[in-house]
């Protein structure tokens, strides 16, 4: 059985004549849908990056009280701040376009129709929310 | 309302010109014309070499598609009074990512081969008898893949998708979704063959999920669900088969 893999346009040898456009380095900033979806790729460093921050607050908790303040101390310099509202704006961007494409994806079905694309993404965000909202209490209570 | 409107045609000529230029018309501006009204005119009334395809007129055959200031429209169902504020030209060009022709007819043998081997038809492992009766479905078997079944392969949503621009091999959203049509479909038994074909990085796996297709498709097909939906089914399938390598079947 062939595959995609194996499969090449047919058109590209025998038709020198047909005009074939490049695709521009820079094709992206044509629209800002292409924009939203780039930056909704590029969202994903700073997924990373937070999960890699959390991961290693928690490694200085586990360190003790001193190597805490230390990391706390890290992370109140101007840059460290400035990055970190980048990533907080990144990560937000990230969550909210995914889970408004998270309808798209999952097809329920009810007595045979489709769940409405709200139905799907709702408990996304109170999930979200709720989960949010558990770890605020930990770290602040 | 003006009474006439400028538009801004992509020409190109295979046997005189190296690239295409953009030339200049102007034709009336009516209510109820559509941008195929005015190429149309164009092609009777001003320039009979003007290249371009359509057919049906009611946004059936999908042959018309074109960019239209930027984004792909079928422009039998695309109103000039929607784009004529303010006496800007209106941009007619080839539809973005295929090779051109002639002026605006671009070339689609290669989704046509593409769309065939996303097998967009009933798969049976064994014909039943004629003597048999036909094949009974519920409404809710039908409202599965109905969604799916509007495709009328007009390639709109292979112009929107700069996956399918950057990666010429990528699959592309049309011939999946239809792929997808026929898997949902409760006759059909040819979904592990389709699988097997486009749970691939230049099937399923390239779709980045720009979503753009979905967008841009006039019939409301939602090709890029449709993606999602199989990029699940081949995870699925996958840990099946990692779970119960004898039997996943």
């Amino acid at each position: 059985m062939s595959t995609a893999s194996s499969h090449t346009p047919n058109y590209t040898p025998w038709h020198p004549r047909w005009y074939r456009p490049r695709v521009s380095t820079w094709w992206w900033l044509g629209s800002w849908r292409y924009l939203k979806f780039i930056l909704r790729e590029i969202s994903s460093i700073f997924v990373a990056l937070a999960v890699g921050m959390t991961l290693l607050q928690i490694a200085a908790l586990r360190r003790g009280p001193e190597a805490y303040e230390r990391f706390q101390h890290t992370l109140r310099s101007p840059f460290a701040t400035i990055v970190g509202f980048i990533t907080l704006g990144f990560v937000l961007f990230h969550s909210i376009t995914w889970f408004n494409l998270a309808p798209h994806a999952l097809a329920v079905r009810v007595r045979g129709k489709r769940v409405p694309a709200l139905a799907i993404s709702l408990p996304h965000y109170l999930a979200w929310i709720a989960v949010s909202g558990a770890i605020a209490w930990l770290v602040m209570r | 309302m003006p009474d006439t409107v400028t538009l801004e045609v992509t020409r190109y000529s295979p046997e005189r010109d190296a690239e295409p230029a953009t030339q200049r018309f102007e034709v009336p501006l009516r209510k109820d014309w559509v941008v195929l009204d005015a190429l149309n005119y164009i092609k009777d009334k001003v320039d009979g070499t003007l290249t371009y395809r359509w057919s049906c007129r009611m946004g059936i055959c999908g042959s018309c598609g074109m960019m239209v200031n930027g984004e792909p429209k079928l422009t039998c169902a695309t109103f000039l009074s929607s784009y004529s504020n303010g006496g800007k030209p209106i941009r007619v060009e080839p539809l973005r990512y295929f090779p051109v022709v002639r002026d605006l007819v671009v070339e689609m043998s290669d989704f046509m081969a593409k769309l065939k081997k996303a097998m967009p038809w009933l798969v049976r492992k064994q014909e039943k008898p004629l003597s048999e009766g036909e094949f009974l479905q519920t409404p809710e078997q039908l409202e599965s893949y109905r969604q799916f079944s509007m495709c009328i392969n007009c390639t709109l949503c292979y112009a929107a998708c700069p996956v399918y621009g950057l990666d010429p091999v990528f699959v592309g959203p049309a011939a999946m979704a239809l792929a997808q049509r026929y898997n949902l479909d409760s006759r059909d038994q040819g979904a592990a063959e389709r699988m097997a074909i486009l749970a691939h990085p230049e099937g399923v796996w390239g779709c980045t999920f720009v979503g753009e297709c979905t967008r841009v498709c006039p019939k409301h097909v939602d090709p890029a669900g449709a993606i999602q939906q199989y990029k699940i089914k081949a995870a699925m399938d996958w840990f099946k088969s990692f779970l119960m390598p004898r039997g996943a079947e």
